[in-house]
């Protein structure tokens, strides 16, 4: 944590960087694996709770009633072994990555996850990018003008944005700026019959970002302001401003670089709510990601891809982790992570 | 007298009251419901989608069916609050107890504990809540119990946290060369000084389970015979071109309400840590 580093040790140069941080993440990918293993663990449980085997579901949507058939596709399944076997083969299936088959898409459940993977990687990455340059850019001003009216302002934003429902924030836009003011479409990645182009994209993109974006911005306003107050109060920034460097450049080069690590680790703690957020949002916006491929599974009780979604978006919030302590260590080569 | 001193400090906070004096009036709409409205809120009263005050019997006007939109919203007002505070109750429960084991014996036990919360952590939680809800099905225990599971690890990190600082102080010493039960000094002993800041906490985990709670309803998800006010957004999805109202409406409530569960949230941490408040 930032307000711990009391006995900073020499920063690594060089190589010496380099290989502390292989070390952290080899350390962090051995760590990964129990992790992993438990979230297949409790999915495995989530099948045997789930009421009729996910057989019964699918030969009643091929209507297969043939008692031979039945039996043959229990063989083929593993039915029949004791769980401890199923379980095993389900961990040696997913190290495959074999998901299952999705009757629904009629492919495999990797691949149909596969072809909703872009939109939503694109929605996500748009969002927290709104969310960081908004976050930042309005903590650092509400904590520069702190007890003025510009931060009574920021605060009562982020305080808004931080408890509407982002769905319904959502449709609120879709009524003024689709609805009423007609700028912006009401949903869907493209035009309907357009090739998606460019901008045509950015254009389908724009509101869906914002409703998902603008609830961690708030969250990273609050954050950024409290922890630029806090960095401000340091001993080096006292020295900085002794030295006669100007407010604004203190700011900039000394405060904001490491007021900067607390948003770091939100963002890596929030992939997997951005990610489960995004559901919601595309679900409002018809947007053809992962959520909406979830939601329909979901509906349509698509057991095998609800599960792969679970597992895959774990397996991305594992990796945001493991990516947000190695930003940290280069923000600040002091830290040394466990 | 620390008690009124605790209450001046939180009066003292204007945001912390004001959202106290509205969560007050939601809870009491909530509770005199059936007082206000005793006829079933999903009953058709009038018009269909009679525009709030055009006419003065619904103040809030119609639904696409002619409901009164007001009394769906006092009603759903007590689906709302009684799924927050029940997921928030199951969670508090699970982290308590997680958290008060993991931060009283320490150790191996520690670890598996902090590693089981770090392993739901990992989970994205609104996609674990809907597999459970969908795998289980759309009841109101389901839901509550789902959203309890996604909810608890905030708060065992809190109570271990307390349990690790108070574990070795004199009084829980005295206990245990008394020869007290291990279990006696968790629960009589160590957890009443522990739960100020963890109570807070659940107030905060209140108002995230409302927003579960709405977007598992919203996406058509919820128990089909609780009209929640996330409910009451989905239905009126569709005539978003005609009548936005019947969307906007139970969203402002459900604004309103986290936004006064925060507040009083932020207000109880800054009375109980006076040295924070300036942050």
């Amino acid at each position: 944590m930032a307000g711990e580093l009391v006995s900073p040790t020499p920063a690594l140069r060089g190589s010496a960087r380099r290989t502390a941080a292989l070390r952290l993440l080899r350390r962090r990918l051995i760590q990964a694996v129990p992790l992993m293993l438990g979230v297949v663990i409790i999915n495995f449980c989530l099948i045997q709770m789930a009421p009729g085997s996910f057989l019964e579901l699918m030969t009643a949507e091929n209507q297969v009633s043939d008692p031979a058939t039945v039996a043959l596709l229990r063989k083929t399944y593993g039915l029949d072994d004791p769980v401890w076997m199923q379980l095993l083969k389900y961990i040696w299936a997913l190290l495959h990555f074999d998901f299952g088959f999705s009757y629904r898409q009629n492919m495999p459940v990797i691949q149909a996850i596969w072809i909703h993977l872009p939109a939503t990687v694109l929605l996500m990455v748009s969002s927290i990018a709104l969310a960081i340059s908004i976050g930042v850019a309005a903590g650092v001003v509400a904590s520069m003008k702190v007890r003025t009216f510009w931060d009574s302002l920021v605060s009562i934003a982020a305080m808004f944005f931080y408890a509407a429902p982002s769905f319904w924030l959502g449709i609120m836009m879709i009524v003024l700026f689709s609805v009423k003011l007609g700028w912006l479409p009401v949903g869907g990645m493209m035009k309907i019959g357009g090739n998606g182009g460019v901008l045509d994209i950015l254009h389908h993109l724009i509101l869906p970002t914002l409703a998902l974006g603008l609830f961690y911005a708030a969250i990273y306003t609050r954050v950024m302001r409290s922890s630029m107050l806090e960095v401000a109060q340091l001993d080096f920034v006292r020295t900085a401003r002794a030295k006669g460097l100007s407010r604004n450049k203190v700011t900039i080069h000394h405060v904001l670089r490491n007021a900067l690590l607390p948003v770091v680790t939100i963002l890596g703690v929030q992939m997997g709510t951005v990610l489960a957020g995004s559901v919601v949002i595309e679900s409002v916006f018809s947007w053809p990601g992962v959520g909406s491929l979830l939601f329909d599974s979901v509906s349509s009780r698509n057991y095998p891809v609800v599960l792969g979604i679970m597992v895959l978006g774990s397996l991305v919030v594992i990796a945001a982790n493991i990516a947000v302590d190695l930003i940290y260590m280069w923000l600040d080569p002091r830290i040394e992570i466990r | 007298m620390q008690r009124f001193e605790f209450v001046a400090r939180f009066a003292r906070n204007r945001g912390a009251l004001v959202g106290a004096c509205l969560i007050l009036f939601v809870a009491l709409m909530a509770v005199f419901a059936s007082v206000f409205f005793p006829t079933d809120p999903l009953r058709i009263v009038g018009l269909p989608e009679l525009w709030p005050g055009e006419d003065p019997e619904f103040p809030l006007g119609t639904d696409s069916l002619g409901r009164d939109i007001l009394s769906m919203i006092v009603h759903g007002a007590r689906a709302t609050l009684l799924i927050g505070l029940f997921a928030s109750a199951v969670a508090t429960i699970i982290g308590v107890g997680v958290g008060a084991t993991a931060g009283y014996f320490g150790g191996w036990v520690d670890e598996i504990a902090m590693r089981v919360a770090e392993l739901f952590q990992t989970i994205p939680n609104l996609i674990f809540v809907l597999t459970i809800v969908v795998i289980l099905g759309s009841t109101l225990t389901n839901i509550v119990i789902a959203i309890g599971i996604v909810s608890w690890t905030p708060i065992a990190r809190m109570t271990r946290a307390e349990f690790l600082s108070l574990r070795d102080r004199e009084f829980v010493q005295a206990c245990r060369s008394m020869g007290m039960s291990d279990l006696r000094i968790i629960v009589s002993e160590i957890l009443p000084n522990a739960l100020p800041p963890v109570i807070v906490l659940s107030s905060l985990v209140v108002a995230g389970a409302i927003l579960f709670e709405s977007a598992v309803s919203f996406l058509g998800l919820g128990d089909p015979n609780v009209a929640s006010w996330g409910r009451l957004v989905g239905d009126g999805r569709q005539l978003i071109r005609s009548s936005w109202y019947i969307c906007a409406i139970p969203g402002i409530a459900i604004m309103i309400t986290v936004l006064c569960l925060n507040l009083v949230g932020d207000g109880l941490n800054d009375a109980l840590n006076p040295k924070l408040r300036d942050r």
